[in-house]
């Protein structure tokens, strides 16, 4: 059996692409259900009624998506570039715990809260951003593999943010609890559905997938970051600042996984503890993946990866199966992609 | 005379393009055979098939009337095959001997037996006259020894057939001649040789029998000493192609002066002191064998890097700053040696490839953002002006043909109307049509007042396209000859370093002109 490199691609192909492939996961992860002695079409049923079925589960499937949405958006933009950023995880959690430092700053508490939500995600794409900067400086500066870097900051971040919810950020009325101090009421992000935990978080990262997307494709600085993923060395010819280009898309990418977990603070918990995030940073890779790196198929990928972890949880609450198999599936799903995309450059001839 | 090798009807199909169309080859012992025929004749594709690494869709191959099982290297070495590749397969870290040596001995035994296979290497060495230092470290090796090298490795597999990928792709004339000489030799002693080229002059003075490929098929089979180059050009291309005519020269004023130029450790080989001047409305050919610093100097003018020493100046002046887009800004149009690498982006769309070396310029972007309706007018207008085929507006270029490709780079280039032009390598790997293309263009760019600077490892193009040329050597430049009193000879020797006769046609033509 041998490859050989399809000379066209048709769009169909890309669209059916990840279809088949999140298909491909849901037969192979029906297999595990089955194993563990259920149904599988009745936990599939379980599962879409979990995230649809009530409009507790739709507004809980949206809240879980919309972190999943800006982590899933800092990958795909890095990953264009061929910026390998794996620390999402740690830009989230110090975009989160830089926005109850910055709650502390007196006179944020009196602001009008539309000035003191702005200010707040801004502190947390900056902080970011900026955690981002050190790997990427060090790539452009010493050649150091930023998929290490990223990935150790991660343990470092997490381990930072217990000192600080343990130490300086603690909050007194916690009853000892390491919790960091609540963000300012006038910053907490307003809901957007009555009783329930969905926020206004929802409409900035389905707003930022647009501007990503419209950025990409339309300006000066998206056709450079995609010429450097590409071809750095063609884009070097044709005059694109590597280093300037990177840099940006530095700043892009762990501002977006900052203000993932800026706004995962300011709407959902209110506090920081270190299990803010289960897992949204790694996730995003996934569902980058999933997307196959397009901004507006990372919403799509998002909702998918959400629609698993919420209706999991009902699923796994009626028929016993672990809630784990979301996980499994979420996996699978990035397996089975990489194999479809492989399929969509290559053909197989014997 | 016995048959060593036979290949019976072999067929290829890549997609839609039929690479080898059954095309049946034989070889006896102690032949050399040169298989003649342009780029994307087939050529490589059918030696490939030989060795193992494609397998045919049809057709087998008998070495010493066996039949080899297809698609499987291994069994093609071990039946006495051998195949030095156009790109050497050596490892630059290690030593000669242990190249040789890799790949000969089982990987479980625990004691490799080096002085045994010292004392064979150096054996193979003195029978066939093919000197190498075996402890000498391939990284401190010539071009010419690499190969050297590569055809020991095959020799001490028990090579009876050995298979050269344009041998000569590397190499000056003079270490061409060496080579040659050699696998006569080695011929004489009982090896058998296919040679791939599309070079005429060699494959008249080395072979004893020619085989043309064209279009996958073999269109004709001659003893060497029963045709003539002219035959076999008209055989290889189909029809007489045309390469346009040069009118004399209007050298005007100086555009570019390079002053001394001196860069190491970027770029590839060093340079090490390159002066030249280039003025309008005439072409400096720079012929060198590959290494030698062309590559260096044309990322010099491109603006990828500064000089370390020395200056590049523009009309007089050095650049504002040293990189690419004021190179392009100060009139600098760039066309690259590697189409793939560095042109083209083949996963970008057409008109993304069109403007990406000018997004700094108000044309094709406004406050960061791209102004698409212009970028695609332009890209609309240039395929149609430039005849590229199979291109789109939308589509992506990895499709394009290299001819199309170098098309497209060449329309982009010159729709920006530069005033200094610099071609890397500008026709290479394109097949005798596309060939003339590129050469037209060029010319006419330098009819409008363009200075050119080609740098070409083909000596018939520098010939053909220049009014004066210079060799570079060794990060050096030679002094410049006239295009009328070069040739294939004097050339050689520029190449190889050796300046003094040309050193005395440039104080006689200088002499000339100062009258």
């Amino acid at each position: 059996m041998r490859f050989e490199r399809r000379e066209t691609h048709s769009a169909a192909l890309n669209i059916l692409a990840p279809m088949i492939a999140i298909l491909a996961a849901l037969v192979i992860a029906g297999m595990l259900i089955a194993i563990a002695g259920a149904n599988v079409l009745d936990a599939y049923a379980l599962i879409l009624k979990g995230a649809f079925g009530s409009r507790l589960g739709v507004t809980e499937t949206l809240t879980r998506a919309t972190p999943l949405v800006l982590t899933g958006l800092a990958a795909a933009v890095a990953f264009r570039a061929k910026l390998w950023n794996i620390g999402g995880e740690g830009q989230f959690y110090l975009g989160a715990l830089a926005v109850t430092a910055f709650g502390l700053v007196p006179g944020l508490a009196g602001a009008p809260a539309p000035v003191a939500i702005f200010a707040c995600l801004v502190v947390g794409a900056l902080a970011g951003a900026v955690l981002l900067l050190v790997p990427v400086t060090l790539k452009l500066r010493f050649g150091v593999d930023e998929v290490v870097t990223t990935l150790l900051l991660n343990f470092i971040v997490i381990l930072f943010v217990s000192l600080m919810i343990e130490g300086a950020l603690r909050d007194p009325l916690a009853f000892g609890w390491p919790q960091s101090v609540p963000v300012p009421d006038a910053a907490v992000l307003p809901q957007l559905v009555e009783r329930s935990r969905l926020h206004a978080g929802l409409l900035i990262a389905l707003g930022l997938a647009v501007a990503v997307w419209w950025v990409q494709s339309r300006t000066v600085f998206g056709i450079q970051s995609r010429a450097t993923g590409l071809n750095a060395r063609a884009a070097a010819f044709a005059g694109v600042p590597l280093g300037r280009t990177l840099a940006l898309v530095a700043c892009l990418s762990g501002g977006l996984a900052g203000l993932a977990g800026a706004i995962e603070v300011m709407g959902v918990k209110g506090y920081v503890t270190t299990d803010l995030s289960p897992n949204y940073g790694y996730s995003g890779i996934v569902i980058a993946m999933l997307a196959n790196l397009n901004p507006i198929g990372v919403i799509g990928a998002a909702l998918f990866s959400a629609v698993m972890f919420v209706g999991a949880d009902s699923m796994s609450r009626a028929l016993g199966i672990p809630s784990y198999i979301a996980d499994v599936t979420v996996a699978l799903s990035l397996l089975t992609m990489l194999v479809a995309l492989f399929l969509t450059q290559y053909r197989v001839r014997r | 005379m016995t048959r060593v090798l036979e290949l019976d009807r072999i067929t290829k199909r890549f997609g839609a393009t039929l690479a080898n169309d059954a095309i049946s080859l034989h070889l006896e012992r102690g032949e050399i055979v040169a298989l003649l025929g342009e780029n994307g004749a087939g050529k490589t594709t059918l030696m490939s098939i030989l060795f193992g690494h494609y397998t045919a869709d049809a057709g087998s191959v008998r070495v010493h009337g066996r039949t080899l099982p297809p698609g499987k290297s291994r069994a093609a070495i071990k039946a006495g095959v051998g195949m030095v590749h156009q790109h050497f397969a050596l490892a630059a870290n290690m030593t000669v001997l242990e190249n040789v040596m890799t790949g000969t001995e089982p990987l479980w035994r625990l004691r490799s037996d080096r002085a045994a296979a010292r004392r064979r290497l150096t054996q193979l060495a003195d029978r066939f006259g093919l000197p190498v230092d075996p402890d000498a470290r391939i990284a401190e090796l010539s071009v010419g020894e690499c190969q050297r090298v590569e055809i020991l490795k095959a020799l001490y597999n028990d090579a009876s057939v050995l298979i050269l990928d344009e041998p000569t792709a590397v190499l000056t004339t003079q270490q061409a001649e060496q080579l040659f000489s050699t696998l006569r030799d080695m011929a004489a002693k009982g090896l058998s040789i296919i040679f791939i080229s599309h070079k005429l002059n060699e494959v008249m003075s080395a072979s004893d029998r020619v085989v043309v490929l064209r279009g996958g098929r073999i269109v004709a089979e001659r003893a060497t000493r029963d045709t003539s180059k002219e035959e076999l050009a008209e055989l290889m291309v189909g029809h007489k192609v045309e390469r346009p005519q040069r009118p004399p020269a209007r050298p005007g004023a100086v555009l570019l002066e390079a002053d001394d130029l001196h860069l190491s450790g970027r770029g590839g080989a060093a340079l090490n002191g390159v002066s030249f001047r280039l003025r309008a409305g005439e072409t400096l050919g720079i012929i060198g064998v590959s290494g030698n610093g062309q590559t260096t100097l044309a990322g010099i003018v491109s603006g990828l890097y500064p000089p370390d020493r020395g200056a590049l100046r523009v009309r007089g002046d050095s650049l504002p700053r040293h990189d690419v887009p004021h190179a392009i800004a100060a009139g600098i149009g760039r066309i690259p040696e590697d189409r793939h690498a560095e042109g083209v982006l083949g996963d970008m769309e057409t008109w993304e490839n069109v403007i990406l070396e000018r997004l700094w310029s108000p044309d094709f972007a406004k406050h960061g953002i791209i102004r698409r309706g212009a970028a695609r007018a332009v890209t609309e207008r240039l395929l149609a002006e430039y005849d590229v085929r199979g291109a789109r507006v939308t589509s992506r270029v990895r499709l394009l043909s290299g001819g199309n490709m170098q098309k497209l780079i060449l329309g982009r280039v010159l729709e920006a109307g530069p005033s200094i032009l610099l071609a890397a390598q500008p026709s290479r790997g394109l097949d005798e049509g596309a060939i003339a293309g590129v050469h037209r263009r060029l010319i006419d760019a330098r009819d409008r007042g363009a200075a050119v600077l080609l740098i070409s490892e083909d000596l018939d193009e520098v010939i053909a396209l220049s009014d004066r040329i210079r060799a570079i050597a060794g990060g050096r430049l030679s002094p410049a000859i006239p295009a009328g009193r070069a040739n294939a000879q004097l050339l050689g020797l520029m190449m190889a370093g050796d300046w003094e006769t040309a050193r005395q046609i440039e104080q006689e033509t200088e002499a000339t002109d100062a009258l």
